[in-house]
């Protein structure tokens, strides 16, 4: 093997610690090597977070393996957050599909919980894609070295925070916290941390987080982008807004794409410290105008069979969305609601966040307001009550990118749902 | 015919019909439906990918650049190993990306019965000229034969 182990590792993976974790030892290696990792480095991060949340029964080869660890008594080192619930009783659903998530397809969440706690879950509510948000409490520091999932945390973990963390699979993620250590390659290195895409934003308008981070991860895929002329629309310093941006820009970078990292001058810590000194050679170039973002938008594939069906259902909030969204969203909702005419919002309308931030929500007088525009508030993961076939089937609308990408669900701009939702028609 | 060699990321042999993706492959748009109702072929669900919507993605030769999207996708390709829905071998043009290597890898060291061979490296060339319905030969040195 070309990665060269510490005394301790070599005897973890000769066995000192047991059969299963010479085999975890063994996982975690194989995938350095992939990468040309010449060593493992130690986790650094306080926490983990772990993608799958779901107790999905088609998945029980991973609930084998997650039983073939807890047998075997081995434990994650660090406490983890894990990605939102596929189910919650607050978002809107008939009979059959509640049968049918209860019943059959998530028939394996009450068990797969229980793995987890075994496992380490922090609290028995730390399920959520935005753990670092301060509500929930998972906010790595900058150099920390994660064993981290989920491509929205781990994107913004490196690029917002500065923490270092490669993109890892689900089940990876778990194995880096059990042994302690990982491959040290790619997003880990300085030399992987540097931009081999300069992309200049040359619209008119602020661009829409979610289109931009799209077009964005369609060119580069896993590439690190340098982002120039971004701080013109969301300034230098990283205020909640800009985080809340930088949020939904990551996500649709990482699901349209494979980014894990990008730079955006003047504001990302990384960007702040090197400025241009973290470009590689040869870099390419992509310019993003207005006509380049609708370009991107017109292309999307419509895959509802009614085209012009009218939507059944509208989420916002994937991923979950921040506490400073929540209130926006409220004040927009409510003055749209007052324009049109409207008392209630006219398709039925889910943000989902945090449990963390639901809670500081409800503490607000914002969540009486929201709750009397008919909108409903949810900890639950949009994409994985999208996958079935009931509601794959039905008109559902949203604004993010990465809904888009994984489900049945059609994209629009936040201005355009708002329309949607507090007026109808515009389809 | 023609042979590439490229990097043998978990090792095998496979021969097997090609099915070509031009775009990044989006391992859990293209597996999740499939995989979660039971379809034996493993019809790729990602309506995204022009070049695989609706094709069978279990026992091809699946050639590709790399694999995109969400950090699901090493899982999912484990869990369409672990349930024999697998593809007969992975090629990829690029270096492989960390989420097919972490289903390769999982896959290799966790599940006894069974062998996927990825081999990555192969270059644009490969891609150019691998069309879907040829025939491909995996050697265990990464040598990849196209028919």
């Amino acid at each position: 093997m070309s990665v060269i182990l510490t005394d301790e590792q070599q005897a973890i993976l000769d066995g000192s610690k047991g059969s299963t974790m010479a085999k975890v030892m063994k996982t975690l290696v194989m995938f350095g090597e992939a990468f040309g990792a010449e060593k493992m480095v130690p986790v650094t991060s306080k926490y983990n977070h772990l993608v799958t949340s779901f107790g999905l029964g088609v998945l029980q080869p991973v609930y084998d393996l997650m039983n073939t660890l807890i047998e075997a008594g081995v434990k994650s080192g660090q406490k983890f957050s894990a990605d939102p619930r596929p189910c919650d009783p607050n978002v809107p659903k008939n009979f059959l599909q509640n049968l049918i998530f209860n019943k059959f397809m998530y028939n394996k969440q009450d068990f797969y919980e229980n793995q987890l706690q075994q496992l380490g879950l922090m609290d028995k509510d730390a399920f959520t894609c935005t753990c670092y948000m301060d509500e929930v409490g998972n906010k790595p520091n900058m150099g920390d070295v994660l064993s981290w999932s989920e491509s929205s945390a781990v994107v913004y973990a490196n690029s917002v925070l500065g923490a270092r963390c490669n993109r890892n699979s689900g089940i990876m993620d778990i194995m880096g916290s059990i042994v302690g250590y990982v491959p040290y390659f790619g997003l880990l290195t300085d030399e992987g941390r540097k931009a081999t895409w300069i992309i200049k934003i040359e619209t008119e308008k602020k661009p829409e987080a979610q289109l931009l981070g799209s077009a964005i991860g369609m060119k580069v895929m896993e590439d690190v982008p340098f982002v120039k002329g971004l701080d013109k629309w969301l300034g230098t310093e990283l205020t909640d807004e800009a985080c809340t941006y930088l949020k939904d820009f990551g996500a649709a970078t990482a699901s349209n794409g494979a980014v894990g990292l990008y730079h955006i001058e003047n504001l990302t810590p990384e960007a702040k410290l090197q400025g241009e000194k973290i470009l590689a050679d040869n870099v390419r170039e992509y310019v993003i105008d207005d006509a380049e973002l609708e370009r991107v938008k017109n292309n999307y594939p419509i895959v509802w069979k009614d085209k012009n069906a009218k939507p059944k259902l509208c989420f916002i909030g994937c991923p979950h969305m921040s506490l400073r969204q929540l209130k926006d969203w409220t004040d927009r909702v409510e003055a749209s609601l007052k324009k049109y005419g409207n008392k209630k919002v006219v398709i039925p309308t889910v943000f989902t966040a945090a449990p963390g931030v639901l809670k500081e929500f409800n503490k607000t007088s914002y969540a009486a307001r929201l709750k009397n525009t008919g909108v409903v508030t949810s900890y639950v993961c949009p994409l994985m009550y999208m996958n079935n076939p009931l509601c794959s089937k039905m008109p559902v609308i949203t604004s993010s990118n990465k809904l888009r990408t994984y489900t049945t669900a059609r994209y629009y701009t936040d201005d355009e749902i708002l329309v949607q939702i507090t007026k109808g028609g515009n389809r | 015919m023609k042979e590439f060699k490229g990097r043998v990321v978990t090792p095998g042999t496979a021969s097997a019909t090609a099915v070509v993706s031009h775009g990044g492959f989006n391992t859990l748009a293209s597996f999740q439906k499939s995989l979660q109702f039971g379809d034996k072929q493993a019809k790729c669900g990602d309506p995204n990918n022009p070049d695989l919507y609706g094709k069978p993605l279990a026992g091809v030769a699946l050639c590709l650049p790399q694999t995109i999207g969400s950090t699901t996708g090493g899982l999912v390709l484990y869990c369409a190993c672990a349930m024999k829905k697998q593809p007969a071998c992975m090629l990829f043009a690029n270096h492989i990306d960390s989420l097919a290597a972490s289903g390769a890898v999982l896959a290799e060291v966790w599940i006894d019965d069974v062998t996927m061979p990825v081999i990555d490296c192969l270059g644009n060339e490969f891609l150019d000229y691998v069309k879907t319905g040829m025939k491909i030969t995996v050697k265990e040195d990464g040598t990849v034969v196209v028919d």
